[in-house]
């Protein structure tokens, strides 16, 4: 039994960097298609067994725990309905020679080993190890970002790249701090970098070093993340890429820079000398948020306004989790949830909306509802679960961060209601734009497929009106974990 | 002997933030780049320096990394760049060098304060080079935001990078599998920036990181 639950392990590692050599090989870009999406499905499935297998004990490199399987099955879900949208959007672009089959054969491996970077990211129990992957994670993304070769996405890729790995470089001197703290109590070697050792003696650390490397480890993730002051790269990286880029951009990637920033935030809890995370937290958290709500009010390009909604939301998770204690744990994770669903469906009715219109100014698309109704609808659910109006499931967990501020520092809550009414706002009045009144710019119908979006959105609105209760136990008790 | 042994880590760990100064008022390129090769020479002495006095002989494989890899193998490729770009020109610097001085000064002394506060425990050793790997990693962030062209850019990373080895090297029995990463993410690290370079190159005739921002999608 162990050993078939290792391969659990094993399967959400090697199928996609197997995958990825295989993509590599192959020319034809159908069957490339095809096969990322067959590879990402398979890593879903090998994802889903880590429910019911024995986990294997903690090793020196790989862990799994309840915290972290939220966290595959998630990405591995989004990971699988990305594919399937990209095979579609990439047929366009490839129709319309954006796209080179070349670039397509790149686009499609580099697909598969940001997937097994993100995986080890979630999976690794050594922080050294886990500092690799988010940044083997990082590279990919930056390459694929400057995949059209344009000015544009030229210049986002080098800035996401530049940003990215200053972010990195902190979060790796962070890191080595950690280890500072840990190698006069654990002993020198790898142990002093294990994580399920280090959260057990972390109470016996230097409580100074530690607070200095979380700061590092903070603002170094922070970065990924796309928390305010260090956000700069995130619009323009999300803007210039493929659509299907800017849908694990903002529904996968900045999910892993947070995970790592809540494992270190647990190591710090675990010692009581210890600067709180939470205030650190809470603060970026709040700042995003209503940082990112103006931002929202000015933007003329439609990946761009969707870039915004993604650093507010990251702010609400990082607010929530800053906060701390079960129900605002609980509220973070679904909202993590929630917005990682959400926001994917928008980007992929965005990426088929930028299609048909050729364009991705927001003052060039109108009346989508009546033109593309399919699109035309996705979005305006899509926009509409993202701006928290009931009862879709962002409503609640934003409902639920809401209340359990008020009930533990209710000025705290001004602020944050207020950040939340300024982004809704902006929402609504961009999406009355885009999707209703006199249609405006291309009307060539679509071959999308609407099977990604909308089961992303049906999930949504299932959230919203009923969760399962072994869903919300297991949440609770994740939340329990998070302290 | 230990005092000498540790003067001798002091020595070599504090040139090289001297050198990390003198890559603050460099205003050519090529003059840029072998201040980076000496740079990473200096490193190199100091890896192999741990690696003596902790006896941990796969630091000398660290040591013989920057040697070969930074010292040598990146500035020549960088010098046949920037030729056959037809760039040696002067550097604009964005902040004037007086200014960037007076803010290498600063960042130094925070770190220096920053770190000798919070390690009163750790070994000597140790808590100097992390307060002097974090005043590289600090100084390599300056040349980064001073300089607009994507070259010196690259190059104020790479030395950035050089302070994360100095601290990685500097903690006690720091497990292989980072120092592998550091050296193999540099390498990535490099391959991805000649890539843009290249490319920068074909669609700008330039590699002024300046004269991207023209093409802007919208304006802030």
């Amino acid at each position: 039994m162990t050993a078939f639950s290792f391969d659990a392990v094993a399967a959400i590692l090697f199928i996609p960097a197997g995958a990825a050599a295989i993509l590599a090989a192959l020319p034809n870009y159908k069957m490339t298609a095809s096969v990322n999406v067959a590879a990402s499905f398979l890593t879903l499935l090998a994802a889903l067994s880590l429910f019911v297998t024995d986990r294997p004990a903690p090793g020196q490199y790989l862990i799994v725990d309840d915290l972290n399987i939220v966290f595959i099955v998630l990405n591995t879900f989004v990971g699988f309905t990305t594919s399937v949208f990209s095979a579609s959007y990439i047929a366009h672009e490839l129709e319309t020679g954006r796209l080179t089959a070349p670039n397509l054969r790149f686009y499609h491996a580099m697909y598969q080993i940001m997937m097994f970077g993100m995986n080890l990211a979630f999976v690794s129990n050594n922080i050294g190890l886990m500092w690799v992957a988010v940044e083997l994670a990082t590279l990919t993304t930056v390459l694929m970002v400057g995949i059209y070769r344009t000015h544009e996405a030229l210049e986002a890729a080098w800035k996401y790249f530049i940003l990215g790995s200053v972010g990195i470089a902190l979060a790796l001197f962070g890191t080595i701090l950690v280890y500072m703290a840990a190698q006069p109590v654990v002993g020198a070697g790898t142990n002093a970098m294990v994580w399920s050792v280090l959260i057990d003696k972390a109470a016996h650390f230097d409580p100074a070093l530690l607070s200095v490397a979380f700061i590092f480890l903070l603002l170094g993730y922070g970065t990924k993340v796309g928390l305010a002051p260090l956000h700069a790269w995130l619009p323009d990286a999300h803007a210039e890429g493929p659509t299907p880029i800017s849908a694990v951009l903002s529904g996968l990637l900045l999910n892993v820079a947070l995970y790592a920033v809540l494992r270190f935030k647990l190591l710090l809890a675990a010692s009581p000398e210890a600067i709180g995370p939470g205030p650190l937290m809470a603060t970026m958290g709040l700042t995003s948020l209503i940082f990112a709500a103006f931002m929202l009010y000015r933007r003329r390009d439609i990946k761009r306004l969707f870039a915004y909604s993604s650093i507010e939301h990251m702010g609400i998770i990082v607010f929530a989790f800053g906060m701390g204690g079960p129900l605002a744990n609980f509220a973070g994770l679904l909202h993590m949830v929630m917005h990682s669903l959400t926001k994917s469906a928008i980007f992929f009715a965005v990426g088929h909306i930028a299609q048909v219109k050729g364009t991705q100014k927001i003052s060039e698309i109108r009346g989508l509802t009546e033109s593309h109704p399919g699109l035309g609808w996705a979005l305006v659910i899509g926009v509409v679960a993202i701006a928290g109006l009931p009862p879709l499931g962002i409503f609640m967990s934003e409902f639920l961060v809401v209340s359990s501020t008020f009930a533990r520092y209710p000025w705290l809550a001004i602020p944050l209601v207020f950040g939340l009414l300024i982004a809704f706002g902006a929402l609504l009045l961009r999406l009355t734009g885009l999707a209703f009144g006199e249609p405006r710019g291309g009307t060539a119908p679509v071959e999308a497929s609407y099977v990604p979006m909308y089961s992303h959105l049906a999930l949504v609105f299932t959230a919203g009106i009923y969760l399962p209760a072994p869903l919300v136990a297991w949440f609770q008790h994740v939340a329990g974990i998070l302290g | 002997m230990n005092g000498l042994t540790f003067d001798i880590a002091h020595l070599l760990a504090g040139s090289l933030v001297l050198v990390s100064f003198m890559m603050l008022y460099q205003d050519r390129l090529f003059a840029l780049i072998n201040v980076f090769a000496l740079h990473a020479v200096v490193l190199a002495l100091s890896v192999a320096w741990q690696a003596y006095i902790q006896d941990a002989h796969h630091l000398y494989i660290t040591a013989a990394i920057a040697l070969v890899f930074k010292a040598v193998v990146i500035p020549v490729g960088l010098h046949r760049i920037i030729q056959r770009l037809g760039i040696h020109r002067d550097i604009e610097t964005a902040v004037g060098i007086g200014p960037t001085m007076l803010a290498g000064i600063g960042l130094v002394t925070l770190s220096m304060v920053l770190m000798l506060r919070v390690t009163p425990e750790a070994d000597p050793l140790a808590r100097e080079d992390l307060a002097f790997a974090l005043s590289i990693i600090l100084l390599g962030l300056l040349v980064m935001v001073t300089r607009r062209n994507a070259v010196s850019q690259v190059v104020g990373f790479m030395s950035l990078e050089n302070g994360l080895v100095l601290a990685a090297t500097g903690a006690k029995g720091m497990p292989l599998v980072v120092e592998i990463s550091v050296a193999f993410s540099i390498l990535i690290a490099f391959i991805v920036i000649g890539v843009f370079l290249f490319r920068i190159r074909e669609r700008f005739d330039s590699v002024d990181v300046g004269a991207l921002d023209d093409y802007r999608g919208e304006r802030r």
